[in-house]
């Protein structure tokens, strides 16, 4: 049998006449990490602030390790380390204080801990300065050190790596998957970036204007439907002709040292081999496939 | 609950905005004894002195330090509000403000705890405040002005000996700790209604004024909810300086207080247990 760690069941919100998530049932299992997409506004924020009993859900229920949010209250959220949106400090502490304060309500936290957490985070040079001193990037870090402090079996991270520079970004991904592998932790990771999800998720779901769209798989929801192919080769002005020409690929559109066109995923690997065939180097192929593409294909509109 | 009791006065006691009030006073009360000790007390001379001269004989040092201490405490518990709405207004909106609760109450054991722990900590810097007024009003008027028995002009003249000074001001210091308990607890659970910490500031003034003006005013409609209204038991601590002390009136108004402290704070945490956290 799957174990389940979370779990909502016909979650409904409603604020006054707006309906912010209209009966949403999605299941995370052990073990994975949960991709959970969609659009700014869709809803992700406020499904993330009932599981963590921020927003009290309309009707429905949040199930977690098998235990009633709404009867089993907070305690349930022991076992969980969460960030919610942008991390949020108090700027006249210092970031050792932070962690011991907000990592410690519920028991202390020992000194080392708190120190190894920062490590981890490569803040253990600032532990002593006051937070508002630091960049997002910093806080986004220290967020992360909070979240994993008491070593939880369920991370919930809201779009994590927002504001981060390339290399930030790199390692929140980095470490969302060794969380998943070397510590087997549960994460749930909520962003509008297709491929954020693509790249660390297991499992995903879709929620679009507060309805789930699809779930599943990140292999079978994303293995198929349309992109935009970006191809490049020698002689684009002849290899965007021979597509054009050669019957079943839509019209293409010349790029740089290239061109691109819609196909489905399916289909790339006949154009690779259409165009090797008629003599054309193929340097790369690359299906980009923006969030709203997906979403239409998924919506059929 | 000690433990998060401890985090709260941390934060609040290691923010800038927590010591305006403690500053403020701490100028303008040296301030005023100066202003007191260069001219002022002549005027008090001329006009309390000179009309009580009329039919009492007056004799030793009257307008000494006890006499000022007593001065301050009745001019200023009407201004101390504003002070402890800059720190109660600021303990749930200020959160709510900076985004702090998505971590802090997802962390903690149940939002009631710490709704209590923040409570508890309003309550300690509004004793810690008030205290700090009455020290300091006291200590340095005794220190200018000199000791003796305490002349109080209160619907009549009442001389209260020297040796019984401390202990009526104790006990003036505490009634006067829980009518501030008040002000703290209704600002305290403005604050729970709304992110920004001025709303609950303004909304407490606002309250504290209009009481004032109602109780103040002679009309009947007004008088017939002058027992409802807090402002009303405000200066209970007068009637420690009353001769013979009338206790049960003070009892009676202590518990009025207690009262409307706790309906506040039960009010603040049944709403905030039931809040959305937006922000």
């Amino acid at each position: 049998m799957t174990d389940v760690v979370l779990r909502t069941v016909n979650l409904i919100k409603r604020y006054g006449a707006r309906l912010a998530v209209n009966d949403l049932n999605i299941e995370v299992c052990r073990g994975d990490v949960f991709g959970f997409l969609g659009p700014n506004g869709a809803g992700k924020s406020t499904v993330i602030r009932m599981i963590l009993r921020l927003v009290f859900p309309t009707a429905g229920d949040v199930e977690i390790f098998g235990r009633s949010l709404r009867s089993a209250g907070q305690d349930v959220l022991d076992r969980i380390g969460a960030i919610v949106e942008k991390p949020a400090f108090y700027g006249h502490l210092s970031a050792y204080r932070n962690l011991e304060i907000l990592g410690g309500l519920r028991r202390p936290v020992p000194r080392s801990r708190i120190l190894e957490g920062l490590e981890q985070v490569g803040l253990a040079n600032r532990a002593d300065d006051r937070v508002k001193t630091f960049s997002h990037g910093m806080n986004q870090r220290l967020g992360l050190a909070l979240a994993l402090l008491s070593e939880p079996e369920l991370v919930i991270l809201d779009e994590p790596t927002t504001g981060l520079d390339p290399q930030g970004v790199k390692d929140v991904r980095d470490l969302i998957g060794q969380l998943a592998r070397e510590r087997g932790m549960t994460v749930f990771l909520s962003s509008h970036l297709l491929h954020e999800v693509e790249m660390t998720a297991t499992r995903m779901a879709v929620i679009h204007e507060g309805i789930l769209r699809a779930a599943g798989t990140v292999r079978d929801l994303l293995g198929n439907g349309d992109a935009v192919v970006a191809v490049r080769t020698d002689r684009p002005e002849a290899a965007v002709r021979f597509v054009e020409g050669h019957g079943g690929y839509p019209t293409a559109e010349r790029r740089e040292n290239g061109f691109a066109l819609k196909l489905a995923l399916a289909r790339v690997p006949d154009l690779n081999r259409d165009l090797v065939q008629a003599g054309f180097q193929v340097y790369s192929l690359v299906p980009e496939r923006s969030l709203e593409t997906y979403f239409l294909n998924l919506v059929g509109d | 609950m000690v433990r998060l009791v401890w985090f709260e006065t941390i934060k609040t006691f290691t923010r800038l905005r927590t010591y305006i009030g403690f500053l403020a006073f701490g100028i303008l009360v040296p301030l005023v004894v100066a202003g007191l000790k260069m001219g002022g007390q002549r005027a008090f001379e001329r006009n309390l002195l000179a009309i009580l001269e009329q039919d009492f004989i007056i004799g030793g040092n009257v307008l000494n330090g006890w006499f000022f201490g007593f001065f301050f405490l009745g001019a200023l518990w009407v201004h101390v509000p504003i002070v402890l709405t800059l720190v109660a207004g600021d303990q749930i909106a200020g959160e709510g403000d900076a985004g702090t609760f998505r971590f802090l109450l997802t962390r903690a054991g149940s939002r009631s705890r710490i709704i209590t722990a923040k409570f508890i900590v309003t309550l300690l810097y509004t004793a810690a405040m008030v205290l700090f007024i009455g020290v300091l009003t006291l200590g340095l008027s005794l220190a200018v002005f000199g000791s003796g028995d305490l002349l109080v002009v209160k619907r009549g003249l009442v001389v209260l000996p020297e040796s019984g000074l401390p202990a009526h001001f104790l006990l003036a210091w505490g009634l006067a700790i829980l009518s501030m308990f008040v002000v703290s607890s209704l600002c305290f659970l403005f604050s729970a209604f709304t992110d920004n910490s001025v709303g609950p500031i303004v909304a407490t003034m606002a309250v504290i004024i209009i009481s004032l003006i109602i109780i103040t005013l002679p009309f009947e409609m007004f008088q017939a909810i002058r027992p409802w209204l807090f402002v009303n038991y405000f200066d209970t601590w007068q009637k420690v300086f009353d001769d013979p002390i009338p206790w049960g009136d003070i009892l009676r108004n202590v518990w009025i207080l207690l009262g409307f402290t706790a309906l506040f704070f039960s009010i603040t945490l049944a709403w905030f247990n039931r809040k959305d956290i937006l922000s």
